[in-house]
């Protein structure tokens, strides 16, 4: 599946690699389409694709993290 | 006229077009889209005689509102009165003050009345059969009123401590209401889920490019009402920040159709400060918008990811305006000064706009001496909870002649 969110990160994340760390942690495909990185404020247009429960392990992830926040664009589920 | 002068679905950021369709996201960068006409092809055909010629409702500018044609649904919405307010002028202090008072549109009592119309009317052309939307509590009536008037199915998605005279506002139309246990945000997002994988039209999300223009028609009857020109100033309350959005391109697209001239109209925004992110990147002179968690008696303003809110930012700045945001306390003694100075019980958004209005006349940033328009967006009969314990109680006396007489004396009636 594929799933499009924007990540918006907190002042003290600006400078994380919180990406790079997701696609170590899971088999997905992160294709960033949009960003906007400020000193206070980072906004990222992220299109993860990959095996549905991977795909969505890997949301759940990113919500629990603190400091970033995950705004689904839409569920737009493209099977195979 | 019958030829459509809708061009396409354009993304704001990256300026991909598409053709007319059930979306609002660019694949290309994720952007919003937004309705584009071929404003050339009304050229000497789209007249102020023409639309004075119309019945009065929203659908006398039906050229410049996204449809095929006549509308499908909400045939009589919009057109509402503009109110001189002489009285609220001198108590504020200022020359010219008009109120836009979409408290009484039709049918629901807010100005959500002209964009589910608009989004409905679309909604039918698309083939939809069920609607829905996630609402802060206007919309949720007015997509319920509207879709069961055009017989449609329609879900609407709430909060689930909205007033109670929203929820009562919706459920008597029949629809199906869904209370979320969290925020409008939290709403929104499930919604933005759900419009995903059912095949509905939600009002706020697939066809929102088209419900987003409906907003227009609000600017257009303010344009028309004062005489075919637009107001020095004008305030509008904000919760994604869309209307001030399509205020302006309303005001713009009037200029460029030769209906209006250009009277360099500036445009304000207006928010609780319990919730007020794009008041708060205004005034800090940035253009990021730092979400927030809404906490305002101002319901349907409490949106705290505002999905506009950088385009309204922009919109307010190159115009000229500014912003201002008001308290849960300030807001209340706006709704009572707009009741008592012109008879008009505006909803606690409303409270939000004059509350902020007399703030920035206090400032100085609205001048004193020309003209301003206040947009009211809702009726103060559905947020009854904010005020209930701020009006004075019925003094009870016998049905006496007497006994009034004696009360009479007490308040010195001669």
């Amino acid at each position: 599946m594929k799933l499009r969110v924007y990540l918006n990160f907190d002042k003290e994340k600006v400078t994380e690699p919180v990406i790079w760390q997701l696609a170590k942690e899971f088999d997905v495909i992160t294709n960033i389409r949009t960003a906007e990185v400020k000193e206070d404020m980072g906004l990222v247009g992220l299109e993860l694709e990959g095996k549905t429960e991977v795909v969505e392990a890997a949301v759940k992830w990113l919500e629990a993290f603190d400091g970033v926040h995950v705004e689904p664009i839409e569920q737009s589920i493209v099977e195979g | 006229m019958s030829e459509s002068i809708v061009r396409a679905l354009k993304c704001r950021e990256c300026g991909q077009e598409y053709d007319i369709q059930p979306t609002h996201v660019c694949e290309f960068c994720f952007g919003p889209l937004e309705v584009v006409y071929d404003y050339e092809k009304l050229e000497g055909k789209f007249t102020r005689e023409l639309i004075e010629s119309r019945p009065q409702n929203m659908w006398r500018y039906k050229e410049l509102l996204p449809i095929d044609g006549e509308p499908k649904v909400g045939a009589n919405n919009g057109f509402t009165p503009l109110v001189k307010a002489d009285r609220l002028a001198k108590a504020l202090g200022v020359k010219e003050l008009y109120i836009k008072n979409d408290s009484v549109c039709y049918p629901t009592l807010s100005f959500k009345d002209r964009v589910v119309a608009v989004a409905l009317s679309k909604a039918v052309e698309f083939g939809f059969k069920t609607v829905a939307c996630a609402s802060t509590g206007n919309l949720a009536g007015s997509v319920a009123a509207n879709a069961a008037a055009a017989g449609l199915e329609s879900y609407v998605f709430i909060p689930e401590d909205l007033e109670q005279g929203k929820v009562l506002g919706a459920g008597i139309f029949g629809t199906n209401i869904i209370g979320i246990k969290g925020q409008y945000d939290d709403v929104n997002r499930l919604c933005s889920e759900v419009a995903g994988k059912y095949g509905w039209a939600f009002v706020n999300v697939n066809v929102r490019p088209f419900y987003a223009e409906g907003s227009k028609s609000m600017g257009y009857e303010i344009m028309e009402q004062l005489g075919w020109k637009a107001p020095k100033h004008v305030v509008v309350p904000m919760a994604s920040g869309s209307l001030c959005t399509k205020i302006d391109k309303s005001i713009k697209e009037f200029i460029k159709l030769g209906l209006i001239e250009d009277n360099g109209t500036a445009v304000y925004g207006a928010q609780a400060t319990g919730c007020s992110p794009i008041s708060k990147s205004v005034k800090d002179g940035t253009d990021m918008i730092h979400p927030v968690k809404a906490d305002t008696i101002a319901k349907s303003l409490a949106i705290g990811n505002p999905a506009d809110g950088f385009y309204a930012n922009r919109v307010i700045k190159e115009s000229g305006g500014w912003c201002e945001d008001v308290t849960d306390e300030e807001v209340i003694a706006a709704m009572k000064l707009l009741a008592e100075t012109e008879g008009i019980f505006a909803e606690t958004a409303g409270g939000v706009t004059l509350g902020s209005a007399i703030k920035l006349i206090e400032s100085g940033k609205l001048p004193k001496d020309e003209s301003i328009v206040l947009c009211i967006t809702g009726n103060g009969l559905k947020t009854q909870e904010a005020v209930i314990n701020e009006v004075a109680k019925p003094r009870v006396i016998g049905a006496s002649l007497k006994e009034f007489d004696v009360l009479a004396e007490a308040d010195g009636v001669q």
